[in-house]
């Protein structure tokens, strides 16, 4: 490390010598993200617009790979004293480096110390607290935003007779038989843990972990076998065995391939998801609101956001941080989130952006684009804020194992969520323990 | 024999040093930090650390998927070191008969050799693909729904069968050298005394490839229990959801996608254990019916 450090600085040095730079140089900042492929060039796009707007400050982009490996690679780098000054780290890594006090400045501190505006409200609602602390100070700046919603088969709706379903108990009784019948599997999703159980729990605002979701210090308990989310899990394994819901394992793209190609007539999946279904589907297609149970609620309300936020890594020179602010202001101005929301499809997390995408008509031309800000501007509920839960990787992995054995039939649906509950208890305690509280 | 001597005594140490240091470093370092850390509960970050003892060991063995992704691990090693060394050793014995296009026949054995294991996964999940594998349809058309990441079971299959193939080529190499190193006039011996192929193969020239075999019972069974992770890994997709994994890749999962660093590490520091039991016992006990000529 230091011998290459040594030697990249005699380099510099040497290079400085010889080609003599402008004596006021850019202060350079680094921001380590994991958006891949076509949101990757869109990244590196915001960066050079960011740097063409002025002089001062210089930001580099570097793509880390998967979320979870951006993580790994920013916590290793901040042991070894090397943290970028930006960091993406997604919806469940969060906790972890919150939880680490010192590791992350808060955004919003960040921005007010250096002299930038910053107002909580001015963010959309379903995106405003989720990466916040306990006191509402946003920590992370919600970068790519998105929440899950119903796309589907507007050819396989009018061939079945049926309009898109806007609750659970309209699906199991009219809209998955009608498409059953019609030939296609009714119904696909991409996540169960974000899709069926995060926002299950959010769109029927339910508490779901206790210490308020976890955002209040202690150590929380999830609370799954005593909730209505077993009801619905119950439903899913019916409609599974029936035929009216195809699962395709874990991963993402193995569930939502069967409805690119049409063998599925609906899919939940991000509203994220909007480009690349546009781009491989060959047939119409729409989208709506998640659905929710009725006899659970009569007032369905937002739902969570997933994908990841911006965090500005401590450790860094004043200027540095400075950069980091401007580069903040920057990004959440309305034109490069409206920009960032029609490359993407994630949603614009201003209320401003929003405004600007509405005025300049691009929901009259997408009126798709416009389903994932809206559930997400719907009422908030008091467990919709989010939630805050330590070694949620391994959570969701729990989840992911155990929902896969109640479509195997190796287990109930009771005996799966008594082991989640059990084994995401200890995983919360033991987060606990290694947080030092 | 002339006996050598070296001037001075550090001498043959300083040689040792660079050997010596990238063990240590890359072996002994790595392994020693392993051991401290599964004492400890530490935030990723590096923060705070406690000392808690044993109870990263006791969390760790205690949840509900450890002794079950121990004994897939344990499944899945033997049978990957089974069929990897039989069907390579069968593909030896029928090569070293070759004579009219031996080396087109083996340098096709060994290209395979040349396949990084990701790779190797990745045109094994092609293959074995739900919806467009031919492997898959194969099977369809015999009446297995296969169905890759969904059934355990198939996924097992898929990722045991990957493994196998990848590591034929290293192990037909090894078995083709030591049959052809076998000299031509004991074999001529024994087919003058035994007319049976079968029975000149298991009372000749298998005690005859012993010393090779176990030279590569010992890679084979390290290679199921490590190297096989870039293949899991591809097979997996990034998410284990109900699949068996192994011990190794778990130390992965729970680790670097985790951040759970005392759990991980007192993962590996149990693997490390079983990996030292084992080759003491393949060594005191196997290796003593092995003869060296």
């Amino acid at each position: 490390m230091t011998i290459r450090n040594l030697f990249a600085g005699a380099m510099a040095t040497a290079m400085t010598a010889t080609i003599s730079l402008p004596a006021l140089a850019a202060t350079d900042i680094t921001w380590w993200h994991a958006m891949g492929g076509q949101l990757g060039e869109t990244v590196n796009e915001i960066a050079e617009k960011f740097n063409a707007s002025q002089s001062d400050y210089k930001i580099t982009p570097v793509f880390k790979g998967t979320y979870e490996e951006t993580m790994t690679a920013g916590i290793a780098a901040f042991r070894g004293g090397e943290q970028p000054n930006v960091i993406q780290v997604f919806d469940a890594g969060a906790a972890t480096l919150i939880g680490a006090k010192g590791a992350v400045i808060p955004a919003q501190d960040l921005m007010n110390d250096n002299g930038v505006p910053f107002n909580i409200e001015d963010y959309i609602s379903g995106v405003r607290y989720f990466y916040a602390d306990s006191d509402g100070t946003m920590i992370g700046m919600p970068f790519n935003s998105s929440t899950p919603i119903l796309y589907y088969n507007e050819d396989a709706l009018k061939k079945a007779g049926v309009t898109a379903p806007k609750t659970w108990e309209e699906f199991q009784s009219v809209t998955a038989p009608k498409l059953k019948e019609a030939g296609y599997v009714p119904l696909s999703q991409s996540h169960l843990p974000w899709i069926f159980t995060e926002n299950f729990y959010s769109r029927h605002n339910l508490e779901f972990a206790t210490r308020a979701n976890g955002y209040e210090s202690g150590t929380p308990v999830m609370l799954l076998t005593e909730s209505p989310i077993k009801g619905h899990f119950t439903a899913v394994k019916e409609w599974y065995d029936n035929g009216m819901f195809g699962w395709y394992g874990t991963g993402w793209t193995d569930n939502q391939k069967p409805f690119n190609e049409g063998q599925v007539a609906m899919w939940l999946g991000s509203s994220g998801s909007f480009g690349g279904v546009k781009a491989s589907a060959k047939f119409p297609f729409s989208a709506t609101y998640l659905p929710y149970w009725e006899s659970i609620t009569k007032d369905p309300k937002q739902t969570f956001i997933g994908g990841a936020a911006l965090f500005a890594m401590s450790g860094h020179p004043k200027e540095e941080n400075e950069a980091v602010a401007q580069f903040f202001k920057f990004l959440t101005s309305p034109e490069i989130q409206y920009f960032w929301h029609k490359e993407t499809g994630y949603v614009p997390i201003t209320t401003a952006a929003y405004d600007l995408a509405k005025k300049d008509g691009y929901y009259k031309e997408t009126p798709q684009a416009e389903i994932g800000i809206k559930q997400l501007s719907l009422p908030a509920g008091e467990w919709t804020k989010g939630y805050r839960l330590g070694f949620y990787v391994q959570v969701r992995d729990v989840m992911n194992r155990e929902y896969g054995k109640i479509f195997a039939g190796e287990k109930t649906v009771d005996a799966a969520f008594e082991t989640i509950e059990e084994e995401s208890n200890n995983l919360l305690d033991r987060f606990s323990k290694t947080m030092g509280n | 024999m002339k006996k050598s001597q070296f001037r001075s005594p550090l001498y043959p140490y300083l040689l040792l040093l660079p050997q010596l240091s990238i063990v240590v470093i890359f072996f002994y370092w790595p392994a020693a930090e392993a051991i401290r850390s599964s004492f400890y509960l530490e935030d990723p970050f590096g923060f705070s650390s406690t000392f808690v003892g044993l109870d990263n060991f006791k969390d760790m063995v205690l949840r509900s998927d450890y002794v079950a992704t121990a004994r897939f691990t344990v499944i899945f090693s033997v049978l990957v070191t089974f069929f990897s060394l039989a069907t390579a050793l069968l593909l030896a014995v029928t090569a070293d008969r070759v004579l009219r296009g031996a080396s087109t026949y083996k340098t096709l054995l060994m290209w395979v050799y040349a396949i990084a294991p990701p790779v190797a996964g990745l045109i094994g999940i092609m293959l074995f693909d739900n919806l467009v594998g031919p492997i898959t349809e194969f099977f369809r058309t015999i009446g297995w729904d296969f169905k890759l990441g969904v059934n355990r079971f198939d996924t097992a299959f898929a990722m045991i069968t990957i493994s196998i193939w990848k590591q034929i080529p290293v192990n037909f190499i090894f078995f083709l050298s030591g049959l052809q190193g076998i000299p031509k006039s004991v074999q001529e011996a024994a087919s003058i005394d035994c007319k049976s192929t079968l029975r000149r193969f298991w009372t000749i020239t298998f005690p005859l490839l012993a010393p090779t075999g176990f030279f590569l019972l010992i890679i084979n069974i390290t290679y199921s229990l490590f190297d096989t992770f870039g293949v899991i890994d591809v097979v997996l997709k990034g998410e284990p959801g109900n699949n068996p994994v192994t011990l190794v890749y778990k130390v992965f999962l729970d680790g670097f996608r985790g951040n759970d660093l005392g759990g991980s590490s007192a993962q590996s520091v149990i693997l490390m254990v079983l990996v030292l039991i084992l080759t003491v016992f393949q060594f005191r006990m196997i290796e003593r019916r092995v003869h060296y000529s």
